[in-house]
């Protein structure tokens, strides 16, 4: 017999057993107990309709308070993305200049559209489901000419984008030496640490004080890096030996700050691939340490980068899955990359996004925003 | 994924045949399957567009076949076209007559070029060379540093001066001249192709230092943007060979077929890993079979290969097909399994398996009232379930601290899975398939999971589930 048949059956006999038995018992459980009741481990996100202060706390327990105004702020003042990015792009030009170029909706528009969605990687999936609401409008005569039907499209993703909680959170009541502890988490490259240097001036500027832990003891010279952006910030820096346990490098920070009165701690650590089981289950226990000590992670923020493709639904969701992801940085969308992906990231898994970087200077980084960000899919680099 | 493509093209083609003659409606029909996985794979729309051109004829050819799986048939001819596209020349490095042979790395931030400079210097080192590297990024913080790290691990000299990115490649082929170094690698910082100054700087590099060898390195995760990217620094620097990054990973790795499509250039070599040994020769099939969905299968099996011990998981594999598989056997397995990392990872990677249980989010820790009552059991009872009645149920459950229901669940459950793989142990019905097992389809590892599928219920669920 082959291998894999070897292994193929001995796992599908596993499954259908073991699942087989859960599933049962879940469905029994569901039926004695009381009926209107999700199944659990099933939660979705909360509607995005609903009003904020309605909404409970999407993770259970003691929430920290999220400040009324954005703590992230005009460090240096960043232009406006659009501005930002106009240098590079030429708006309505491609796909648009298509659609606009027709004077009635054809297959060709609809075809137009898919590409540019595509294009901008927003992915199959959720292009063909924006598309397909669209043309029951069109076919209701509610929409009629190209030009609404762009506006339209624009207008259901940014609808899509609203009412999400963009704040991040910072909790004033803790005490002094309980530092507010952001994480920073993801797969190789994305730009953490360069978020961190970012951020940490911004929120020094912004009175905090800040402590930088370089969770990253693996990769060659990561804490070099992290160091270089905390001196340039001029906060404080915590790192340990090459090859050391990053969780005890970050509860050191952690306590270092807490020792201190530091506010807070943003800890680094190092890029990680969401399929590699031993260094996710490394990230669970980064975690766990953090809040061993005086500090509580308030923050856990997933970097993506935005040439990132459809793979980027995925390392969401098992990010999620091993430390309680609970926003979304997108960087590089300085290039000609439209990062996509995080349109589908927080519309299906309802992580928000709430810092987008746009360079490698200190200054560029800036608070997310769905309108900007839905218009400059479309532009064409 | 992969069973996915063909299994829905089975249905289609199935439906054809019988036509007698395919309109243009039909090969449509085929080809928007085919579409719809080069896109979910992130091959740039436009690279899907004329490939699926090119494919089209192949494609149709396939249907004809009178073969089981005509599914497979379709999605082998395509996967070998891809791998047609994505192999052809290869790179076959040739040393510079006047030595240092100086090869140049450039690529987007983060993609993966330091890293590779290392790789590759190991790489050289095996060849009986004698590398000598060039850190040129001047612009990120640490990244000289980092480079010297690597090559200190790898044993070759670094050269850098913090002055001047062009004038530290310059400086960094005498230098190799001097020390008698006869390969030259340079390091550049990364850099976005829209970014004209940086394109520039990188292009004044490339005439510093007259590369015999340029190599973007691509990052296996990159969406539609791999286009834009290949196409702007090979027009800036003449790209020779490609490295792709982080192929370790589950990306499905389509952004290759859109290089490959852009610059016509060879995809030199994979890195797998963040190691300095994760490098190798890119191998155009293996990552043919990825785009199309069937990399999470051999993932599988190769940790498969790791985990399991051989002759054991064979004799228990001919025991479950004989329906004498019996309670322990399923525990040792599923030890076995975990082992590979969180079962419901597992699960999403096999082919074949209900939706329903895909959704079901079941973690491994739901596993263990399973293990629990499994354990309170007898020897006896663990060999032969069906013995277990009324007072021995009763027994069990409260040494598992579980329900007597769970109980009989479980061994309901547990009959069900046997005479499901009894039933395909003796070919379930089919004829003219050796071994009661579905031949191999066409595809080089990779089993026709259709049949278990219908098995299974196909859509209709899961046997011994009530609805
Ligand atoms: N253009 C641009 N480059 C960025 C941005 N953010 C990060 N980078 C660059 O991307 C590269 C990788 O950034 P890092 O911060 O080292 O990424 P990381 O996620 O910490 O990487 P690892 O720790 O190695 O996994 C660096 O060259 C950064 O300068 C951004 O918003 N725009
Ligand atoms: N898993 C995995 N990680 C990789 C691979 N190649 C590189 N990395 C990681 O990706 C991250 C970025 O790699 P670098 O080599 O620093 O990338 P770079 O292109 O030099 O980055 P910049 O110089 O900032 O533009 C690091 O964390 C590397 O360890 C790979 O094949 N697999
Ligand atoms: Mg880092
Ligand atoms: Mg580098």
């Amino acid at each position: 017999m082959q291998w894999y048949w070897i292994f193929l059956i001995l796992a599908v006999a596993v499954m259908v057993f073991g699942f087989g038995v859960v599933l049962v018992n879940r469905r029994q459980a569901q039926r004695s107990v009381a009926p209107p009741r999700p199944a659990s481990g099933v939660t979705k996100p909360p509607p995005k309709q609903v009003p904020l202060d309605h909404l409970p706390p999407d993770d259970g327990g003691e929430i920290p308070i999220a400040e009324p105004e954005p703590p992230v702020e005009r460090a240096g003042t960043p232009a406006p993305l659009r501005d930002r990015l106009a240098k590079a792009r030429i708006a309505f030009s491609g796909a648009f200049a298509g659609v606009l170029g027709r004077s009635t909706i054809t297959d060709e528009t609809w075809d137009d559209l898919e590409e540019a969605l595509l294009r901008a990687d927003v992915g199959l999936g959720v292009t063909t489901s924006l598309l397909d609401q669209l043309k029951q409008r069109v076919k209701d005569k509610a929409i009629n000419e190209p030009s609404e039907l762009l506006d339209a499209l624009q207008v259901d993703m940014v609808a899509q984008l609203q009412g999400a909680d963009r704040t991040i959170r910072f909790d004033d009541s803790f005490g002094p030496g309980q530092p507010n502890i952001w994480l920073f988490v993801g797969v190789n490259g994305v730009g953490k640490t360069t978020t961190i240097g970012k951020l940490a001036r911004q929120q020094v500027d912004s009175g905090r004080s800040v402590l930088l832990a370089a969770g990253d003891t693996f990769r060659a010279a990561a804490a070099e890096q992290l160091g270089t952006w905390a001196e340039r910030s001029g906060v404080e820096f915590v790192r340990g030996a090459d090859g050391s346990d990053p969780s005890s490098v970050i509860f050191d920070g952690v306590e270092r700050a807490a020792a201190k009165n530091i506010q807070l701690v943003l800890a680094d650590t190092a890029g990680r691939l969401h399929t590699k089981t031993n260094l996710m289950e490394e990230l669970k226990k980064v975690r766990r340490v953090a809040e061993k000590g005086a500090g509580t992670v308030t923050e856990t923020l997933l970097v993506i980068d935005a040439t990132t493709g459809q793979n980027g639904l995925t390392q969401a969701r098992e990010f999620r899955e091993a430390t309680d992801v609970t926003g979304v940085v997108l960087t590089k969308l300085d290039g000609s990359a439209k990062g996509g992906i995080v349109f589908a990231i927080e519309t299906e898994l309802g992580i928000p996004i709430k810092l987008v970087g746009v360079g490698e200077q200190l200054g560029d980084l800036m608070p997310f925003d769905p309108a900007e960000f839905v218009e400059a899919l479309f532009e064409q680099a | 994924m992969f069973d996915n493509l063909s299994n829905r093209l089975d249905g289609i083609v199935r439906r054809l045949r019988g036509k007698g003659r395919l309109t243009e409606a039909d090969v449509d029909e085929i080809m928007k399957e085919i579409r719809s996985a080069l896109l979910e794979a992130d091959v740039n729309v436009t690279v899907v567009r004329s490939v699926c051109n090119r494919i089209r004829e192949h494609a149709i050819g396939a249907t004809r076949s009178q073969a089981l799986d005509p599914g497979q048939q379709v999605v082998k001819a395509v996967n070998d076209e891809l791998t047609r596209i994505l192999g052809g020349e290869t790179l076959a490095i040739k040393y510079a007559s006047k030595p240092p042979t100086v090869i140049l790395m450039a690529g987007l931030q983060g993609s993966g070029k330091t890293t590779a400079t290392g790789k590759l210097a190991l790489w050289f080192k095996s060849q009986g060379r004698q590398p000598l590297l060039v850190g040129a990024d001047l612009q990120r913080p640490a990244a000289v540093e980092q480079l010297r790290t690597l090559g200190g691990q790898v044993g070759v000299p670094v050269y850098s001066d913090p002055e001047d990115p062009v004038l530290t490649a310059f400086q960094g082929v005498e230098e190799a001249k001097r020390l008698g170094r006869d390969v030259v690698i340079v390091d550049t910082a990364g850099r976005l192709s829209i970014d004209a100054e940086m394109m520039e700087q990188v292009r004044l590099i490339s005439g510093a230092v007259s590369p015999d060898y340029t190599f973007l390195v691509i990052d296996a995760m990159t969406g539609q943007d791999a286009v834009q990217t290949a196409d702007a620094f090979h027009r800036t620097l003449q790209i020779d060979g490609v490295i792709l990054s982080k192929l370790d990973g589950d990306a499905r790795g389509g952004a290759a077929l859109s290089v490959k499509e852009v610059i016509g250039r060879p995809i030199a070599f994979a890195s797998t890993g963040e190691k300095l040994e994760a490098f190798e020769q890119f191998h155009p099939d293996r990552m043919a079979g990825r785009i199309l969905g069937m990399g999470d299968m051999m993932t599988l099996i190769e940790q498969a290969e790791n985990a399991f011990e051989a002759d054991q998981a064979e004799q228990a594999a001919v025991r479950l097909m004989e329906g004498e598989f019996t309670l322990d056997d399923f525990l040792e397995q599923m030890q076995a399994l975990k082992k590979m990392g969180p079962l419901s990872g597992i699960l999403g990677m096999m082919p074949g398996m209900p939706k329903e249980m895909k959704n079901a989010k079941i973690g491994d820790d739901d596993l263990k009232p399973i293990e629990a009552i499994i354990r309170s059991m007898t020897a006896e009872e663990r060999a032969r379930p069906q013995i277990i009645s009324g007072s021995r149920r009763g027994r069990i459950a409260k040494g598992a601290g579980r329900e007597p229901g769970e109980v009989s669940r479980l061994v309901k459950q547990f009959g069900e899975m046997q005479k499901m793989m009894k039933k395909m142990g003796m070919g379930g019905g089919k004829k003219g398939k050796r071994g009661g097992f579905p031949g191999l389809g066409g595809l080089r590892g990779t089993p026709d999971m259709s049949e278990l599928e219908q098995m299974m219920g196909g859509q209709g669920g899961m046997p011994g589930l009530p609805r």
